[in-house]
């Protein structure tokens, strides 16, 4: 279980987090939505502490992990899968590089599992016998989906997804709303799902979250946001420019 | 006297910036040192390093070497036969190679060629989120991406050094000899009677210092990158920069203690 305790973060003179709270409940999807550039990558960045909040606490299995020397961190982020907005792919590696590299690094397997675990990681993403391309020769939705293969590698106990269907056609964001959905059931995970696509958002998420002005302004299940009347989820759900989310 | 106290103002801060960019470097150094100790060691990422650093170098530092042995022994030869020493031209390119020119020129080359690669290279890597995605898999950085740069950097540059030594005395013996009509006897004689074991021997230990400063600089500068594709030029830039002057500063100490 992952919590969330007043966190505040500020670049400069910039306040991007401003006390968030936000408890993550275990085994079930949450999704974070909330205005493009509002926070939503650097919160998940301060989930597996690749960032340091200038005040506040993440506890990660009552573990508060702000304070965490390295090696302990180390440990702890053994847990996590994370998917990057961008990917972030290792492209010096051949896509089968990048999706054995978590298996690699933190497993014992042999060689001949890793490949099996590879080649069902990326058919599962519908790429199925690309390993031996360079992350350069794919595009944009195919890294992502490379980078959700090797994301969820290992089964980790919990996964990250920054964006996991931006920039996928309709019947590839289908696919992969169901892959999210069959892995979170099928292993238990809890993930965390940051989404700008409201349809997505709906069927994937346990629970859904709101970031505005860098606090979380509404929480609940896809029913209670659906029928929610603050302003802010109004608008942001109807897509208007009229509204407390201003566009400048 | 506001001008006068803005401007020591600036002075102050911009050497408190410096003092403090040197000592993250060395925490970055001691980081190093410490996971190099630590097994198991990435032999596959570090042979690819030396491949990258010291093979595919060869070319520029052998034209340098070369083309500096003789323009040295051309130079001398002007000076020398002012005082009918013409004999003694093959012991100084000998000795300025081995003790200066060798280490110095083939580590300026190699930061251009490999420092700058490093800066670049990790650069990208932290403004694309690599190096995080790196630290998330639980695979420590500075042991997938530095340790090996920095051993392939200080194995590699004294190895280039051998080369650039060798073929500049070389160089310096086809102007010196055919050109200038030195005896060929004489020319090798002289270079082993002034040069010591001890002159290349402290050459090559200046070599493999300059080449841990332009890995750990050009490391270092790529992996504090911030700002997208100019931030990645910043960096590459003032890698060249600040480990070109860094190596011709720590020369001059260097010089002072050994020789
Ligand atoms: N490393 C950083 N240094 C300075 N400012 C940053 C940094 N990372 C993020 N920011 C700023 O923090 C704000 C929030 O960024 P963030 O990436 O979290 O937005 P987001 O909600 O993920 O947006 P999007 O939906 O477009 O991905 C932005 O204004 C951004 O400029
Ligand atoms: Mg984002």
């Amino acid at each position: 279980m992952i919590k969330i305790v007043d966190l505040h973060k500020s670049f400069g003179k910039q306040k991007v987090l401003d006390g968030v709270n936000l408890e993550i409940e275990e085994g079930k999807t949450t999704v974070i939505i909330g205005r493009s550039g509002g926070g939503k990558s650097v919160l998940l960045k301060h989930i597996i502490r690749l960032l340091k909040p200038d005040s506040g606490h993440v506890l990660v299995d009552g573990t508060d992990i702000t304070k965490l020397n390295d090696k302990d961190l180390n440990e702890i982020r053994k847990k996590f899968g994370v998917l990057f907005q961008g990917a972030a792919l290792f492209d010096s590696m051949t896509v089968g590089e990048n999706v054995a590299f978590p298996l690699k690094e933190q497993t014992k397997m042999k060689d001949s599992e890793i490949r099996k675990i590879v080649a069902d990681r990326l058919r599962a993403v519908g790429l199925t016998g690309i390993e031996e391309k360079m992350p350069s020769e794919l595009s944009g939705g195919m890294r992502k989906r490379v980078g959700l293969a090797r994301a969820i590698a290992m089964h980790p106990e919990i996964v990250l997804f920054d964006e996991p269907t931006t920039g996928l056609d309709p019947i590839m964001t289908e696919a992969i709303d169901n892959l999210i959905i069959d892995t979170q059931k099928n292993f238990n995970l809890t993930s965390i799902v940051i989404s700008h696509d409201v349809e997505s958002i709906f069927k994937v998420g346990h629970k859904i979250a709101m970031l505005h002005e860098g606090k979380i302004v509404e929480y609940g299940t896809p029913e209670e946001i659906r029928e929610s009347r603050n302003p802010v989820l109004v608008q942001f759900l109807s897509g208007s420019t009229e509204g407390p989310i201003k566009i400048i | 006297m506001n001008r006068a106290s803005t401007a020591i103002d600036n002075l102050g801060r911009s050497v408190l910036r410096n003092v403090e960019e040197m000592g993250r470097i060395l925490l970055l150094f001691i980081s190093v040192l410490s996971w190099m100790i630590r097994p198991p060691l990435k032999l596959r990422l570090i042979f690819k390093q030396m491949e990258f650093v010291g093979v595919k170098s060869i070319f520029v530092v052998v034209l340098t070497g070369i083309f500096t042995g003789m323009v040295m022994a051309l130079q001398g030869y002007h000076g020398f036969r002012m005082f009918s020493a013409e004999s003694l031209v093959g012991s100084t390119v000998a000795l300025g190679m081995t003790r200066e020119l060798g280490p110095v020129l083939t580590s300026l080359m190699v930061t251009a060629r490999a420092g700058s690669a490093m800066a670049a290279e990790l650069g990208t890597m932290r403004v694309t989120e690599q190096i995080d995605a790196l630290s998330v898999m639980a695979a420590n950085p500075v042991k997938h991406l530095i340790v090996p740069r920095v051993i392939a950097g200080v194995l590699m540059v004294p190895v280039l050094t051998i080369v650039a030594d060798f073929v500049g005395i070389l160089g310096g013996y086809f102007v010196g000899v055919p050109v200038l009509g030195i005896n060929s006897g004489i020319f090798v004689k002289n270079i082993t009677r002034y040069v010591d074991l001890d002159d290349i021997y402290n050459g090559l230990i200046k070599a493999a210092i300059f080449g841990l400063i332009l890995s750990l600089i050009g490391c270092y500068k790529g992996f504090n990158t911030s700002g997208g594709a100019e931030g990645v030029g910043k960096a590459t830039t003032e890698a060249v920069v600040l480990a070109s002057i860094s190596i011709l500063i720590s020369d001059y100490f260097l010089t002072a203690i050994m020789f």
